[in-house]
């Protein structure tokens, strides 16, 4: 006998298990199936234990850097292993606290591997013993895993995926990162900060490519004054991993290859989606490039079969993740509120050092988009928050209509930057055009001072420069 | 026991009508006659009144609550001495009303009484006013940039709210989600048409519950009612001759005639002439009306109405003038009540303002007939056998023939060719 629930959700990340707290807040008898641990990547391999690791690094550049402070440290040094320890228990927490939220909101947990094995019908296995399941709605949320090179699988020894990056046994003392998206620069930044030696490769002209290009050319420029090496329009052909080191062959943007010893290699390239196994093909479920396809509100092409998250297309992000999760679950139950997705509002963040984080159109995508731009730019050493913190470096762009004054992108570089961005988030969805943000009061002395100031530089106005 | 306020049925055909808004809340007390609401139906905005008096205890339909079918509760009404919130068990004998009303009740009022003075604007509160229009930054200035009316018009953000999707089209959300398992990938078919992503830089209105009607209403006319057309020339010096005359002797008494008044008399009195032609077909049975009542087309902000000129036949040319008037001007305003246009045995419609010559109508059923009037102008023309510069108007009746045959229609165009050219046999 099947047990029979309203709504299956395949996988508990940061899409899966909001949706089915969502949809259990909205009535639906809902099961959530997980393989490994609840909260998914996001939670226990991804945003939430990098951040603990890129809160250790920069504590310790605080250290190395007291005496700006008037400070003394004497000979900072750091212990890896309860560096790991403190992510590890991080993480912990929570994915507790996840089993909780699953409790408090009364949905049932079955661990074990999900396949969907006709309409509404699933079968879960766990050390050979098999759960059916059964639901007139199925939500896959089963996420995505970094991707390997062609040529060179990631071996957790010298090669590392994020996973790896995560847990080191030992610090890297020269380290090429492939890859500059956020994991690759995050974990440049980690392991920079920490003393080591770093590479990173990009293929593409420039660094974090998706945002705007004048935020690719001051990371490159405040990552190389860190010590960073940075190569773009460069390709790695070649990977060999020995006992000590790896040898890679990188082909510069001239063409020239050359062979190089790192202690480590990151492999950060991507991402691929985890739709093996599940069950799709049989059932026919569209997709494009293996993501599958669905409309605003996570609907894919066969009828009970919805997904969220990584495993559809991108951007490939935990709270976009969250946010499908419960604009799905909302839509299965018939919700009225439910809006579609819009998918031109999702924040971006890079928790590096300086961080980055953006939201909407860059200045080249609203140009070629036929916008008609008038673009704010305030710089950190404008602020006296900024200054008074040490933290003089950055800036903040603001892009806007020039017709129409709506709030087209921003874009955004420095200290807190991650934290600042929602502001803008908020302004977007709200549709607000530079007069209600030039009207509204920022607090003083902060950071978000910056964003003011922005949105006055767009228009000729800004006070503080 | 509180009195429970139901949707009206404000016209014989509505079945379900939009609450555009309140004019009073809970607490307000009420006497009878006092406006309580404004509901939209598929016309006009009509304002609800109260028929008995007490204290607004709960209104359960709140502002701008669409397809409220009629005989749905919309309020409820306390009496005297009667608990204000039956649902809620108060604890204290709480029946004196809130400060909160109290404190905003007397700001609405000097505001009524200052206004009468410079125009004699009967209707002293425009609707719109006073009405929040939910609507985003974005999306008020895209509208005044484009020089869109927000008013009336429902968003699609939360609550209604117009956000700019709404005012852009073709980046419209898909269709919101059906339920459950019923859920669907591909669009709903019969939207879609209509919504069909052009690549045409455009804007996506939504319909007006007067766009709605006129959509329908007159489609179904084309579909269904076997139009035909018969056009004639009329002579209308004669009467504007008579015009001249009549308004020179009417000055004193401030009424002004106006040509389409001399017509509306005209086709009233030539309908008189030919009770034929004042018919209705009704399916089994066919409507032969013994009194005259024309409708008249009046554009109006977002579509048009047809208020009605009641036994235009018996009327005096004056008394037809100042209905005409108060009526083209209360229907631009969306002030007509039902009655006033509702019903009407044909129509008229004029578009000589716009230098058209000469078109044919839409039949506005289930009337019979319109008459489509074209544009006075000078015209080779031959009087008393001799070619000369007459003002001429081409005028096109457009009727059912399942009610009215050519002949019969004929008839009517020629006593109203007659009428204009002999205007003198109107006033008789």
């Amino acid at each position: 006998m099947a047990d029979s629930f309203d709504l299956v959700v395949l996988g508990s990340g940061p899409g899966g298990y909001v949706a089915a707290i969502r949809a259990a807040q909205l009535g639906l008898r809902t099961v959530i199936v997980e393989r490994e641990a609840l909260g998914g990547i996001c939670l226990n391999w991804g945003c939430i234990p990098t951040k603990a690791l890129l809160r250790t690094s920069e504590i310790y550049h605080y250290l190395t850097h007291a005496e700006a402070y008037g400070l003394k440290a004497e000979k900072p040094a750091f212990d890896l292993t309860k560096i790991v320890e403190r992510s590890r228990k991080v993480a912990g927490q929570l994915n507790s606290g996840v089993k909780g939220l699953m409790k408090k909101n009364k949905v049932t947990v079955v661990e074990g591997e999900g396949t969907i094995t006709g309409k509404g019908k699933l079968k879960v296995v766990k050390d050979g013993k098999t759960t059916e399941l059964e639901a007139k709605n199925i939500i896959v949320a089963t996420g995505a895993r970094a991707r390997d090179l062609p040529f060179a699988k990631a071996d957790g020894k010298r090669i590392w995926t994020y996973r790896h990056a995560m847990v080191p046994a030992e610090m890297p003392t020269n380290l090429l990162v492939i890859g500059s998206g956020a994991i690759g620069v995050e974990f440049a930044s980690f392991y920079a900060d920490m003393g080591a030696k770093v590479k990173i490769v990009e293929m593409l002209d420039r660094i974090l490519p998706v945002e705007d290009a004048d935020v690719s050319a001051f990371m490159t420029k405040a990552l190389t004054k860190q010590g960073l090496a940075i190569m773009t329009s460069a390709g790695v052909e070649k990977l060999e991993a020995g006992a000590k080191s790896v040898k890679a062959t990188i082909k510069d943007k001239d063409g020239k290859s050359a062979t190089e010893e790192y202690s480590h290699v990151i492999v950060a390239v991507g991402i691929a989606p985890n739709t093996e196994n599940v069950g799709l093909e049989a059932l026919g479920v569209k997709t494009t490039k293996g993501h599958i396809d669905t409309d605003l509100y996570g609907r894919t092409n066969v009828e009970g079969i919805w997904a969220i998250g990584d495993v559809t297309g991108p951007p490939w992000l935990a709270h976009k993740a969250s946010h499908e999760g419960v604009v799905a679950a909302e839509a299965i139950a018939g919700y009225k509120g439910v809006h579609p997705m819009d998918k031109g509002n999702i924040p971006g963040c890079t928790y590096s050092r300086p961080q980055v984080a953006s939201v909407g159109l860059t200045e080249a995508k609203a140009k070629e988009a036929g916008h008609k731009v008038k673009v704010g730019n305030f710089p950190f050493i404008g602020n006296g928050k900024a200054i008074a913190l040490g933290e003089a470096e950055g800036f903040i762009k603001t892009v806007f209509d020039e017709a129409t004054g709506e709030l087209l992108g921003a874009h955004m570089v420095g200290a807190e930057v991650t934290e600042l961005i929602q502001g803008y988030v908020i302004a977007r969805q709200l549709e607000t055009t530079e007069a209600e943000l030039m009207h509204t009061v920022f607090p003083h002395p902060t950071l978000s001072e910056m964003m003011h100031e922005s949105v006055l530089s767009a228009y000729g106005r800004a006070i503080h420069i | 026991m509180p009195i429970e306020l139901k949707m009206p049925a404000l016209s014989p055909t509505m079945e379900e009508g939009t609450v555009a808004k309140w004019l009073v809340k809970e607490g307000d007390t009420v006497a009878a006659g006092d406006v309580l609401a404004e509901i939209e139906t598929d016309k006009a905005t009509m304002e609800f009144e109260a028929v008995d008096e007490g204290t607004i205890a709960k209104i359960v339909v709140g502002d701008g609550t669409e397809g409220v079918k009629v005989g749905t509760v919309i309020a409820l009404i306390a009496g005297e001495g009667e608990e204000t919130q039956p649902a809620k068990p108060s604890p204290a004998p709480a029946a004196k009303p809130s400060p909160e009303p109290a404190a905003k009740a007397p700001a609405p009022e000097p505001a009524a009484k200052a206004a009468p003075a410079p125009r004699p604007d009967p209707v002293p509160q425009n609707s719109e006013e006073g009405d929040r229009i939910k609507a985003s930054p974005l999306a008020r200035r895209l509208a005044q940039q484009r020089g869109i009316d927000l008013a009336g018009m429902t968003g699609s953000g939360p609550g209604g709210r117009i956000v700019k999707a709404d005012l852009d089209g073709g980046k419209q959300a898909p269709q919101a989600p059906a339920r459950s398992a019923a859920a669907q990938p591909v669009p709903a078919p019969a939207t879609a048409a209509a919504s069909a992503e052009s690549a045409i830089p455009h804007e996506a209105i939504k319909l007006s519950n007067m766009r709605k009607t006129i959509a329908r209403r007159l489609a179904e006319s084309k579909q269904t009612v076997p139009h035909f057309y018969l056009t004639i020339d009329c002579n209308l010096d004669p009467l504007l001759k008579l015009r001249a005359e009549l308004n020179a002797g009417l000055e004193g008494r401030g009424v002004k005639l106006s040509v389409n008044d001399l017509l509306i008399k005209a086709l009233g009195a030539a309908l008189a002439e030919v009770p034929d032609a004042n018919v209705q077909f009704a399916g089994d049975t066919m409507l032969k009306f013994s009194r005259v009542d024309i409708s008249m087309a009046v554009a109006i902000p977002g579509g048009l109405i047809t208020p009605v000129i009641t036994d235009v036949a018996n009327r005096s040319l004056s008394s037809i003038a100042s209905s005409a008037k108060s009526l083209a001007e209360r229907a631009r305003e969306g002030k007509l009540q039902p009655d006033e246009y509702q019903g009407g045995t044909a129509s008229i419609s004029n578009l000589g303002m716009y230098g058209i010559k000469q078109f044919e109508a839409v039949i506005n059923p289930p009337q019979a007939m319109i008459l489509a009037v074209g544009a006075g102008e000078k015209r080779p023309h031959v009087v008393n056998d001799a070619l000369a510069v007459a003002t001429v108007m081409s005028a096109t009746g457009s009727f059912d023939h399942r009610a009215i045959d050519g002949a019969t229609g004929a008839e009517l165009m020629a006593a109203f060719k007659r009428l204009v050219e002999k205007p003198v046999a109107m006033l008789a």
